[in-house]
């Protein structure tokens, strides 16, 4: 015991990381600090509400970040976060007091167009049954068409790269209908649809089936010969090639479909949402609009933003876990 | 014993109907238990002649006949390992297995049975401690053996080997030749299998099929190596026998049958 323990002192930091300054953490947060005192004791010239509110919510980023700096030696992740994210923070705090001077500070700029960072958070604080509400339908709606498209797009993707009389049959309807953008179809759905929630499921999962179909395809038709031979001498049933050889090997493919449907899949929803359905985020951005509330749009805008980022950020990490065998993955 | 366990008989195989023939009129027949070598210059057709004992490749005239059974199509019961790829990248090496495994034994034995003849086998070939790590994660080394210790799963009647050695370094190579000889008198494997390298062909075999250059390549010469198992590699390499058996396919494969790249 007494050996080891003589030994131990030398090396504190086993694994050879070396010890991260403090310095841009605790300056990120002094930054913040800051900008909460410059939106709390300096004038509005704009009638706004929220300064103190977001004086205090900077105050609470400030002290966030302070901690996780200072915490950082005891638990090695948060120091290397507030590490990683000191100058985005300090950039930050800047651009949205320089924000504030222009808007509520100063009233350089005409209203309603630009909006207060001030009039963004009213928003959150008043209007955010409503905004959840939105958020709420859209990613509903989104979740509906997207995994109907997906679906579909994979097992059409499967069954014509795997059989020729599939495809003789699908690939030339493919290439007529595929290339069409789903909004061309929003006249024709909203008339054939019951409602225009299904119309609406019908456009995104077919905006979404296109690239899943076309890339789900091109995986399984270019999966290497080795492999089927390989299986094949195992004594592999068709069965067996196509589930445990094909799609696997076909998956890297398969996601950049599923990444590029999600993205046909948001703007579909968007569009949508803004000409027939009744709710979500586009509805709303279509709403503020014809109430001028301009800090509204920015809000939903944000909120969009966000759910958009979230989602693919959720795809990439269901690609990362299933495809860990493959190297070289773009990380998101 | 039975000298026709393996039978190939009059093989003939051409890639297109005019194309003149890859094989001409191959027959050789192995015993039970026996380790064949084929060796022959690149483009001779010998990978060719696996292909279609493993029922790959269907031969144009002829046929191959195993354990009284004709091949038609690739089987379980001739386990195949290829130079490289030959592992599911996005399996590990124990699922590997696994599949073969699951493949040839759902019927006959339990779930747990196979667990333990997949931890087995990943024994045999020394490979325990990588059983849980993707074939991206290992060396080249490491992955044939996995593919032999797939291949020894399934319990094959012939286990075909193409030019399973040939993609790694020597000291590598060395090594897993002295493992596949072991397994060998172990289960008493019948082996055929195809090589480039003289030194390996006499280390391994009892006879070695050394096959003339194509196109319509055929059997040159069969030559019987009588050395006594178990052989070592080191006490080989001065014995006259080993010397003589190197010395006759050197001589079928560089005065009598040069590489036609080089001759011409």
């Amino acid at each position: 015991m007494t050996a080891i323990t003589s030994l131990a002192p030398a090396a504190p930091r086993p694994h050879g990381l070396a010890r991260l300054s403090p310095a841009p953490g605790l300056l990120a947060g002094l930054a913040w600090l800051a900008a909460a005192l410059f939106t709390a004791a300096w004038p509005d010239r704009q009638d706004v509400d929220r300064s103190l509110t977001l004086a205090a919510l900077q105050v609470l980023g400030a002290g966030w970040l302070i901690a996780a700096t200072l915490l950082g030696n005891a638990v090695p992740r948060l120091g290397i976060w507030s590490r990683s994210v000191a100058a985005w923070a300090v950039l930050l705090a800047v651009l949205v007091s320089f924000w504030q001077l222009v808007t509520a500070k100063l009233d350089l700029l005409p209203l309603p167009f630009f909006a207060s960072p001030q009039a963004l958070l009213e928003v959150y604080t008043d209007d955010w049954a409503r905004l959840g509400d939105s958020l709420l339908h859209s990613v509903l709606l989104l979740a509906k068409g997207y995994l109907i498209g997906a679906a579909i797009g994979f097992a059409t993707g499967v069954s014509v790269g795997w059989s020729r009389a599939v495809g003789y049959w699908v690939h030339p309807v493919l290439r007529l209908i595929g290339p069409l953008p789903a909004t061309a179809w929003i006249p024709l759905a909203f008339f054939v649809f019951p409602s225009s929630g299904s119309a609406s499921i019908f456009l995104i999962a077919l905006a979404t089936s296109f690239p899943v179909t076309v890339l789900t395809w091109s995986g399984v038709a270019s999966v290497s010969g080795a492999y089927y031979d390989v299986a094949r001498t195992l004594g592999a049933s068709q069965r067996f090639l196509i589930f445990k050889v094909a799609i696997p090997a076909a998956l890297p493919h398969v996601f950049v479909g599923l990444f590029m449907g999600l993205g046909a899949s948001f703007s579909v929803l968007v569009v949508a949402e803004m000409l027939g359905v009744k709710s979500g985020l586009g509805w709303y951005l279509q709403w503020a609009q014809g109430w001028a509330a301009y800090a509204s749009m920015y809000a939903a805008l944000l909120v969009m933003a966000a759910m958009c980022t979230t989602l693919i950020t959720l795809l990439f990490r269901l690609r990362d876990r299933t495809l860990a065998w493959q190297k070289g993955l773009v990380k998101w | 014993m039975d000298p026709r366990f393996l039978n190939i008989s009059n093989v003939s195989i051409r890639f297109a109907p005019r194309a003149p023939n890859v094989l001409q009129s191959v027959s050789l027949d192995v015993a039970r238990g026996e380790f064949v070598a084929i060796i022959g210059h690149s483009g001779c057709g010998k990978s060719t002649l696996l292909n279609i004992v493993a029922g790959l490749l269907q031969a144009t005239g002829g046929g191959v006949v195993l354990d009284g059974r004709e091949v038609d199509e690739p089987g379980p019961d001739r386990a195949v390992v290829f130079q490289n790829h030959s592992l599911l990248p996005w399996l590990t090496c124990r699922e590997n297995v696994r599949l073969a495994v699951d493949q040839v034994f759902s019927r006959s034995k339990s779930r747990a049975e196979r667990a333990r003849w997949v931890d087995e086998t990943l024994a045999l070939v020394r490979m325990e401690h990588a059983a849980d790590k993707k074939p991206g994660e290992i060396s080249g080394g490491m992955k044939q053996r996995i593919g032999i210790a797939r291949a020894l799963a399934m319990q094959p009647k012939v286990l075909l080997l193409d030019e399973p050695f040939g993609a790694l370094d020597a000291l590598t190579r060395a090594h897993l030749q002295d493992q596949v000889m072991q397994i060998h008198a172990r289960l008493g494997t019948t082996v055929l299998m195809i090589t480039h390298d003289v030194d390996e062909a006499v280390l391994l075999s009892d006879r070695i099929v050394m096959m003339t250059n194509g196109p319509e390549a055929e059997i040159g010469e069969i030559l019987t190596v009588d050395l006594p198992r178990p052989r070592d590699r080191l006490a080989l390499a001065q014995d006259p026998r080993f010397l003589a058996a190197r010395a006759g396919v050197m001589e079928f494969l560089y005065a009598r049958h040069r590489n036609p790249a080089d001759a011409a």
